[in-house]
């Protein structure tokens, strides 16, 4: 194939392919003839300040940037194209793992997605949707650290990037108890969850709690007032309500644009309606409100966590539905988490039709009736949306997520052009895009 | 046994046929026998049956809740403008709680300014465009929806407008909300669809001298077979499915 830009040449490693034609080469001669002081940088893809291999192109002149792109797509890894291989329960262990930072946000909403196709939203017991709230919380935590130990890191303030993996740690050990696994979790599955809070955990819960309200003034007291922290990042990567609105920014940057919106508040799901906490704003628009912004976000999620734990009433954590259930029973064998040899032992020893029930569900998977949804979740980083098709059959047909991270980071040019190149690594930090979300 | 005894198979009366699916709707597939055995291994005796897996048809008013103001001011709007909402709106669909508009391609832009620009609409954030590649669906293989939200009102719509294989082409909503720049870059370099006025479309995520759109239902997914405790497990896309 060749195309009008790109003509191919042949070479002992194959074809190679040059961009050329159109109008590149007006391009390349008036860059030519262009100002002595105009330097392009290459920032990434392999760069300490760039949060991952994100590739910035900026267009220096002097200190000042006069033109910012983003290469991205070094991450891409077809995880939306692979789901469509998996049946509808196996697509938890893949989404957990686009944005890397918010699991329980990507498998709950692409959970909320099926469900809504399933239609069986009303059906999720209470208890799965207290706990995917108190795990959601806790991640909004832990995203939220990291992005201020990192941005601080970048500021070059690495007491704060210290403090902040000091904290995250607590929660991913929290994590580790109750899921298994400190990342990747594919904990939260269509219909419920893949397994009840061990014991132990609320306790453990409770007592991070304390630690952590502790902990949060730390970040007040070393960051919020400090003169050299504040000259770095205040009037930074502006963004004002009408550029949030235009490129579709959500999350702290449009809070910090002066605007509450949170799906949280204005779409429930998980019954968020029933908890009391505050949607934080500033109104500088800049790299510092959202700092702020994020902190305060901190609060208000030990706030919800606190709820959470006071609201959990015994009962079952998945669907009562045994077509869409999981069958399996969890238990802790000598070699980890496993199938409970019990549970394995009653459907081959006794049960015919349990042990078909149980292989169909597993290898076959349920079907899902035909139609699409789209379900969106707060996400740590602005709106987290799924749109799930399904064609009638065991797989997905077609998973599409609408990254935040993806959709804000294209805000970076109206944010960085015109600005200091120093400036350009605290404004993408203020963006905290991960890219494992972005490039999917 | 008396001879008044009914006899079930002879019954043929509507009610005592087992539940048919309505012929409404779009065919995306048809599947054929029960349990996806597609070698003719299936010996459970349902292996002739035919389906038909039909997409959600559209929706009769009233649709219901604050949908049907939402389609009178667009249809309204359109009107305005000196546009036929028929012409316009090729069908709306209402499905699990939402609500579908399926736009003309060649309208696409006017309805996508008026839903973001009216007062009574308002649909100020678009959260991007979805591909969908449907090779059933003859004509209109390629689907691009799109989620439109309206903070002002709290309502959440989607769009959908497709186009044929043989021109995968649909106008570009850039200038109406910039944030669909690099949403259709996306949906570009996986499904390729042609957005014609887009500033820049180029690939985003694949490398640029990429060949083919690996969204597309006929993009196969590739894959090595691997060794599992003394198995050969099949590449993924080889396995058994039983859709």
């Amino acid at each position: 194939m060749t195309t009008p830009h790109a003509s191919p040449r042949e070479t002992t490693e194959g074809a190679v392919y040059t961009v050329t034609g159109g109008d590149w080469e007006e391009v390349v001669q008036s860059a030519a003839k262009a100002d002595d002081e105009r330097i392009i940088v290459n920032m990434g893809p392999q760069h300490p300040s760039t949060h991952g291999v994100l590739r910035l192109i900026l267009e220096i002149d002097g200190e000042t940037v006069t033109e910012a792109r983003c290469g991205i797509g070094y991450l891409h890894t077809g995880i939306e194209k692979n789901l469509e291989y998996r049946t509808w329960t196996q697509g938890t262990t893949f989404v957990t793992r686009m944005d890397y930072l918010t699991s329980f946000y990507n498998e709950t909403a692409y959970c909320l997605g099926v469900e809504r196709l399933l239609g069986i939203t009303d059906q999720i017991p209470d208890r799965a949707s207290v706990i995917r709230v108190l795990l959601m919380e806790l991640n909004r935590l832990s995203s939220h650290l990291v992005c201020i130990a990192t941005g601080g890191m970048e500021l070059g303030a690495t007491t704060i990037m210290i403090y902040g993996f000091r904290d995250r740690e607590m929660i991913l050990d929290l994590y580790e108890l109750i899921t298994g696994l400190r990342m990747n979790h594919a904990f939260i599955r269509p219909g419920g969850l893949a397994q009840d809070l061990p014991p132990g955990a609320v306790d453990a819960v409770r007592e991070f709690v304390k630690t952590m309200k502790k902990n949060l003034p730390e970040y007040d007291k070393l960051a919020t007032g400090n003169p050299i922290f504040k000259a770095r990042m205040q009037d930074v990567g502006h963004l004002d309500l009408t550029g949030c609105m235009a490129l579709g920014a959500t999350g702290p940057i449009l809070r910090s644009a002066g605007l509450p919106h949170d799906l949280r508040k204005t779409d429930p799901y998980c019954g968020y309606e029933n908890y009391e906490f505050d949607i934080p704003t500033a109104d500088t628009c800049d790299s510092y409100g959202r700092f702020l912004v994020r902190l305060e976000e901190m609060r208000q999620s030990l706030r919800i966590v606190e709820q959470c734990l006071d609201r959990l009433e015994p009962g079952p954590v998945m669907v009562g539905d045994k077509k869409i259930a999981w069958p399996a029973q969890l238990a802790l064998g000598a070699d980890g988490l496993g199938n409970s040899t019990d549970h394995i032992a009653k459907i081959m020893g006794t049960s015919m039709e349990a042990l078909i029930h149980h292989f169909k569900l597993v290898t076959e998977g349920f079907r899902v009736p035909a139609g699409q949804a789209y379900a969106a979740v707060e996400s740590p980083k602005g709106e987290l949306g799924v749109h799930v098709v399904s064609d009638g059959g065991t797989r997905p047909f077609r998973v599409h997520f609408r990254d935040p991270s993806f959709t804000n980071l294209q805000a970076m040019a109206a944010m960085c052009e015109g600005g200091q190149v120093a400036d350009v690594i605290v404004a993408v930090a203020s963006i905290d895009p991960v890219m494992g979300g972005v490039d999917r | 046994m008396s001879d008044e005894t009914p006899n079930p198979e002879k019954e043929l009366s509507e009610q005592n046929l087992p539940g048919q699916r309505g012929d409404h709707g779009e065919e995306v597939r048809v599947q054929r026998g029960m349990f996806g055995a597609q070698s003719g291994a299936d010996t459970s005796g349902y292996g002739g049956l035919v389906r038909s897996i039909r997409l959600p048809g559209p929706a009769t008013r009233p649709y219901g809740g604050w949908f049907d103001e939402v389609a009178d001011e667009l249809e309204g709007a359109l009107e305005e403008q000196g546009l036929l909402p028929e012409n316009a709106i090729e069908k709306t669909v209402v499905d699990r709680d939402e609500l579908t508009f399926h736009i003309e391609r060649e309208h696409l832009v006017r309805v996508a300014r008026t839903l973001r620009d009216d007062p009574a609409l308002r649909f100020e954030l678009c959260t991007g465009v979805s591909g969908v590649h449907y090779p059933g669906d003859k004509g209109r293989e390629l689907h691009a929806v799109y989620h439109l939200r309206s903070l002002t009102h709290g309502r959440l719509i989607r769009l959908e407008v497709s186009a044929p294989d043989a021109d995968p082409r649909i106008p570009s909503l850039v200038a109406v909300y910039p944030t669909n720049d690099w949403h259709e870059r996306e949906t570009y370099d996986f499904f390729g669809i042609v957005f014609d006025g887009h500033p820049a479309l180029t690939r985003i995520m694949m490398p640029d001298d990429w060949q083919g759109h690996p969204q597309r239902k006929d993009y196969p997914l590739g894959g090595i077979a691997v060794e599992y405790k003394g198995a050969q497990i099949p590449a993924p896309d080889q396995r058994r499915s039983y859709s």
